[in-house]
């Protein structure tokens, strides 16, 4: 059983859900056990960085410190919790001087970071297990024929976090793959979604959504899946509007990984929360019901 | 902020984790207006403004929507040939303005971001509901109906929160943040 500190961010409490069942459920059954952080703070977002950098840097501290204090690395299910956090982590191990500000900022909560954590994405952990043979067995109910269009988004790859391969990435692929299902060529897979742009600047956003439903249609997936809860609202509660005003018609259901990881497990539906889409996710229905006839 | 620096200085200084931005390094090749997707809705490509900046017109760059518009997806960070963390610019760019008072008429992003950050100091988590104000009257009449209608919608599935979420040692959280000297004020 491997052990991480969670960090469920301020979506997953209500507007992201299911994404949130999802990642506990699954994660259990591949061996995984998710802590989550005793009174963990937001991370700052993007809007915090707008403001003051110092500050943002002191959210994301909190949370790395009460992660070391439990000795376990911190996983973040959402791209941009992940990418402040991961930078924070960085930025306080690069910088003495930062770290001592922070520091005794900190001290006021009685906390104090030594730097000695690493900050992990769900996918990556996910990814990770599904590497071993043991854990495809448990594959009790593979996706058969089910297309995905595997959707990385930004912050999950971009800035450069290690020496990875920014440009083509192809894990995701490989995760779907894994579960049995058909991941598509998806060509805006790295392309912005507007999430950060969405309340601010809506047409600007708005064309970046529509870019990438009209890509799923045209590649014949049958859903989008995404990592990051602000990539999922934002395709899912603008499609409508989307349609209405560039004259489409979408109806293309927007997942998390982890809920097909879910379904290909076995796990029921509505542990996943599926059910919750304000799209509808009928086109998952044949393998929803498998899973619901072998619970039985 | 530091006076006597010229404009194009400042901004290179403004990032104190990564210890500045080389700027001056540009060689104006335009990747990065290339590779940004939202550059067609900027009065000012990511390029021309870096060219703006060292040429110390600050003015016209305060004036600009062009870092209001960046979505933060750093394809522009990445490709950068000479190493030019223009994302990271942007958010800098985000700060300078609202720390000095000056944007444009009618823009949401900083009235939000301050909405934001004001929420976050007081309960130390985001909560959907109460940032609304900070956008919604803005919008034109369909865009509010439109706007109410998703939050309905989601309403109905069970997926926006009643109550305001806040962390248990919220004391602490708040001297914790007092104790960040800050380069700008505390919202």
């Amino acid at each position: 059983m491997r052990e991480y500190a969670y960090f469920p961010g301020c979506s997953l409490e209500k507007l992201a859900q299911s994404y949130h069942l999802s990642a506990i459920e699954t994660t259990h059954r591949l061996g995984v056990e998710l802590r989550e952080l005793e009174d963990w703070n937001c991370c700052g977002s993007t809007s915090y960085f707008h403001v003051d950098e110092l500050l943002a840097y002191a959210l994301c501290a909190r949370n790395l410190a009460m992660a070391e204090r439990e000795k376990l690395d911190l996983v973040a299910p959402c791209s941009g919790c992940y990418k402040n956090l991961f930078f924070a982590n960085a930025h306080l191990r690069g910088d003495p001087d930062l770290a001592e500000h922070i520091n005794f900022a900190l001290e006021e909560d009685s906390l104090r970071y030594f730097g000695g954590i690493e900050v992990k994405h769900l996918i990556e952990v996910i990814a990770e297990s599904l590497e071993s043979s043991d854990i495809r067995c448990a594959i009790s109910n593979p996706l058969v024929d089910l297309r995905v269009a595997p959707y990385y988004g930004c912050q999950i790859v971009r800035p450069r976090k290690d020496d990875e391969d920014i440009e083509r990435p192809r894990y995701f692929e490989g995760l779907l793959s894994a579960i049995g299902a058909t991941p598509v060529e998806y060509p805006p897979r790295l392309q912005c979604c507007g999430g950060s742009l969405i309340l601010t600047s809506r047409p600007a956003a708005l064309a970046l959504v529509r870019n990438l439903l009209q890509c799923a249609k045209d590649c014949d997936a049958t859903v989008i899946a995404t990592a990051c809860p602000m990539c999922q609202i934002n395709l899912e509660c603008y499609q409508q509007q989307v349609n209405e005003e560039f004259g489409l018609e979408v109806s293309m259901p927007i997942v998390y990984f982890t809920q097909l990881v879910g379904l290909a497990l076995g796990i029921p539906p509505r542990r996943l929360g599926l059910g919750t889409e304000l799209v509808s996710t009928t086109p998952l229905s044949s393998y929803s019901h498998r899973v619901a006839r072998k619970a039985r | 902020m530091a006076s006597g620096l010229p404009f194009s200085k400042e901004v290179s200084n403004l990032l104190h984790a990564a210890h500045g931005n080389p700027i001056h390094l540009c060689i104006q090749c335009g990747t990065c207006s290339a590779s940004c997707p939202v550059a067609p809705y900027m009065d000012h490509t990511p390029r021309r403004l870096v060219a703006m900046i060292r040429a110390d017109l600050k003015d016209d760059v305060l004036a600009s929507n062009t870092f209001w518009y960046c979505a933060s997806c750093y394809n522009c960070t990445v490709r950068c040939p000479k190493g030019i963390d223009i994302a990271e610019m942007m958010y800098a760019l985000k700060r300078y303005s609202i720390w000095s008072g000056r944007y444009p008429e009618g823009l949401i992003g900083p009235v939000f971001s301050e909405a934001f950050a004001k929420t976050i100091v007081r309960s130390g988590r985001s909560y959907e509901p109460v940032l609304a104000p900070s956008y919604i009257f803005s919008y034109g009449l369909r865009q509010f109906f439109r706007e109410a209608q998703t939050a309905t919608s989601l309403m109905l599935k069970g997926r926006l929160p009643v109550l305001p979420p806040r962390i248990k040692r919220l004391d602490s959280f708040k001297r914790m943040l007092g104790r960040v000297i800050p380069i700008g004020e505390i919202p």
